[in-house]
């Protein structure tokens, strides 16, 4: 027994998903968002989902802790976490998975607090959930929280409402919640989207440092490049809710071989960029039959290209 | 045609007046920066608005007089409202008598009196009290009378005014000669506090129900929405006399006010859960529900403290609105004789005694009840409305 474990946690890495599939069930038809989808997360990595807006990377991320909500619903595949296909578990135990195994930071740090609690009270919801602290002990845990992603005077700042707060410090704040129960993963769904330049430089210095700091894997879904190539270890660009390549984050930029995520390279603004000129825009659109019959391939050790673009 | 050209700016003109712009611009800003505007907490901001509205503030401090002479009702009701022709005298219907700082010779009293009265039969055959100078009662305050329990609790017989011979009646009787004003204040205890307790529950419930119904949404909402439906496409009135007749008719009368509350608390549910329901439509899609859920709070705390708290400002003011239609919901069934029994007073058994048409034209003062319970929704409605203003941020300046 305990040695077949053992090697189920030897062979399974973090999180495997296999097969996604993630369909919404509208009066004007099937929506596939997400149209089987694999990928693993190793321990401590951090994999980087891109992709250009409706692509399914955010409903990939929310499937992951089965928070599609109707009339959408997950339709096939299996997501192993640590092992255990949490597809299958009950409600009870997925509710404890999430915040506790697996937390979540989402895009819109203005509107995700609940604006009628302080932040001590929404970390401290966090913290009697998953570790049964209550009282003193959760504040101080709380002030420790909100220390150490950053937020200045954490110990006043703790009684403070959502709305006193910049979009930057929600985002602290949110990270703070997410961190709070030391999750093994942390699903950042465009964490620094909604936020102005600068801020978004800070929340990615404080993203890089906690990764250093913490054994926490992260999946980090975006669209923006620049961010994938300061923090990710590997990447998996999307497209259509398919993965169209996935490889380690030097060889993707280096070598892309999709056209898609040529195109997706080559329409970001650099320093090179000639002013007044046009940027590039990603043209690639597949075929039907790129559509339906795509596979991911290795051409290289740990790159994956999707199939037909090359045969 | 003639076309007029078009406006060309100088372009010094032009700067000059971008250049007042930004200085005007900046200057806001600056005296911003110098006095920000205090931030004070929704409750506070609630308080301002509220304040400004005179009739809301009139509405609330009447109500809280009402309750609060219902509170100690025992205490400043001179006499025991169930009991007939108090101290021997029999005075049917007697009018209500005036409170009285001179004699009739002129003479001024430093304590209220009133007088005593002679009855006489009038020519149309109907007993008349005409004041008689020669009795005179003067009002005693912190008098002992019939005994009560203060708050429910300590025995007591200490009332705040009375007579130490012969009776007064500030409002004059009933036909059992039992003090109008006494079991009117008695009849607010009931009547004021049915509306109260009865709103409280069914908001509660069809709070509760409307989250559960607008937070789950399919199959469940629509059975609990069609059965909501079902509710309140019976007519309210009739359900509510339907529900109050199968009550059996002896049982004690503490039994009795707690089933027309829940009577009354079962018809009024409906309709608030249908509208929590909308409002909990959109506020489950908010992105903090959201990240709750994956906080992995469980969908019943979920409802509670993330969902259900947006409504309140909506619950507040439609309890507040509703709370005289529970009023009269009690009043119009104990007026039918279904709800609150004799002896037993509320505003509603009390003004079934104006039914009669020969009764409320030669005893005027019957009518009474109605002018409490005119006064009281009135009270309710101004502050409803105030709070409505008061809470919603559009109407704030």
């Amino acid at each position: 027994m305990e040695a077949e474990q053992n090697s189920d946690k030897s062979t399974f890495p973090l999180l495997r998903v296999k097969n996604l599939q993630t369909q919404f069930f509208t009066d004007d038809g099937v929506v596939t968002a997400v149209d089987g989808v694999s990928f693993d997360v190793a321990q401590k990595e951090v994999l980087g989902l891109v992709g250009e807006s409706g692509c399914g990377k955010s409903v990939t991320s929310l499937s992951m802790l089965r928070l599609v909500s109707s009339p959408g619903k997950i339709t096939g595949g299996e997501i192993f976490w640590k092992g255990r296909d949490i597809l299958k578990l009950p409600e009870s135990e997925m509710r404890k998975i999430r915040g506790n195994d697996i937390a979540m930071i989402f895009q819109e740090p203005m509107t995700s607090l609940d604006p009628l609690y302080t932040i001590g009270n929404q970390i401290g919801e966090a913290l009697a959930l998953h570790q049964k602290l209550h009282g003193k002990a959760a504040r101080a845990k709380a002030i420790e929280a909100l220390d150490a992603v950053g937020i200045a005077d954490a110990a006043k700042r703790i009684d403070s409402y959502p709305h006193q707060l910049s979009g930057g410090q929600r985002q602290r704040v949110m990270i703070a919640i997410a961190l709070s129960c030391n999750p093994d993963l942390l699903i950042a769904d465009e964490p620094t989207t909604a936020l102005d330049v600068t801020i978004q430089a800070k929340i990615l210095d404080l993203l890089k440092q906690l990764r250093k700091e913490r054994s926490m894997a992260m999946l980090l879904i975006t669209h923006n490049m620049g961010l994938v190539a300061e923090i990710c270890d590997r990447v998996a660009v999307m497209h259509q809710g398919k993965i169209v390549e996935m490889a380690d984050v030097f060889s993707l930029f280096k070598n892309p071989q999709h056209p898609y995520t040529r195109d997706l390279l080559r329409s970001m603004p650099t320093l090179q960029s000639i002013p007044k000129q046009k940027l590039a825009t990603v043209t690639w659109e597949p075929t039907d039959e790129q559509q339906e019959q795509s596979q991911l391939v290795e051409t290289s050790p740990g790159h994956l290209v999707s199939q037909w673009v090359l045969g | 045609m003639e076309t007029p050209p078009p406006e060309t700016p100088n372009p010094r003109e032009a700067r000059q007046e971008k250049r007042a712009e930004r200085q005007l611009l900046t200057g806001r800003a600056a005296r911003e920066i110098k006095a920000p505007p205090p931030s004070l907490s929704p409750a506070k901001l609630t308080w301002r608005e509220l304040k400004k509205n005179k009739l809301a503030i009139a509405g609330a401090v009447t109500l809280i007089l009402l309750y609060t002479i219902a509170l100690f009702g025992q205490f400043i009701a001179p006499y025991n409202p169930t009991e007939q022709s108090p101290g021997g005298h029999q005075v049917s219907f007697h009018p209500p008598m005036k409170l009285r700082w001179r004699t009739a010779d002129g003479a001024l009293h430093l304590r209220p009196f009133v007088y005593g009265t002679v009855s006489r039969w009038s020519e149309d055959r109907q007993l008349t009290y005409l004041p008689d100078p020669n009795q005179l009662y003067q009002i005693q305050f912190f008098v002992q009378g019939p005994k009560y329990k203060f708050l429910g609790v300590i025995p007591s017989r200490l009332h705040l005014f009375g007579v130490d011979k012969g009776y007064v009646y500030l409002l004059g009787t009933d036909e059992q000669s039992r003090g109008y004003f006494s079991r009117l204040i008695y009849g607010a205890q009931i009547s004021l506090t049915v509306g109260l307790i009865a709103i409280f529950i069914s908001f509660s419930l069809g709070m509760l129900v409307g989250g559960i119904s607008g937070y789950f949404g399919g199959r469940t909402d629509n059975l609990i929405m069609r059965f909501c439906e079902i509710l309140m496409s019976v007519p309210d009135f009739y359900l509510l006399l339907a529900l109050a007749a199968a009550m059996p008719v002896d049982i004690n009368p503490a039994l009795v006010y707690l089933l027309i509350i829940s009577i009354l608390s079962l018809v009024g549910w409906a309709g608030m859960a249908r509208v929590v329901r909308g409002m909990v439509l959109s506020v489950r899609e908010r992105e903090y529900v959201e990240a709750a859920h994956a906080l992995g709070v469980g969908d019943f705390t979920i409802i509670i403290r993330h969902i259900l708290p947006s409504t309140f400002t909506y619950a507040i003011v439609a309890a507040t609105m509703s709370v005289p239609g529970y009023i009269l919901g009690e009043a119009g069934l104990s007026f039918l004789g279904v709800g609150i029994r004799e002896p037993m007073a509320s505003w509603g058994n009390m003004l079934s005694a104006a039914q009669d048409l020969n009764t409320f034209s030669t005893h005027p003062w019957v009518l009474a009840p109605a002018v409490m319970i005119f006064i009281t929704t009135l009270a309710y409605n101004f502050l409803g409305d105030g709070l409505r203003d008061a809470l919603d941020p559009k109407t704030r300046n």
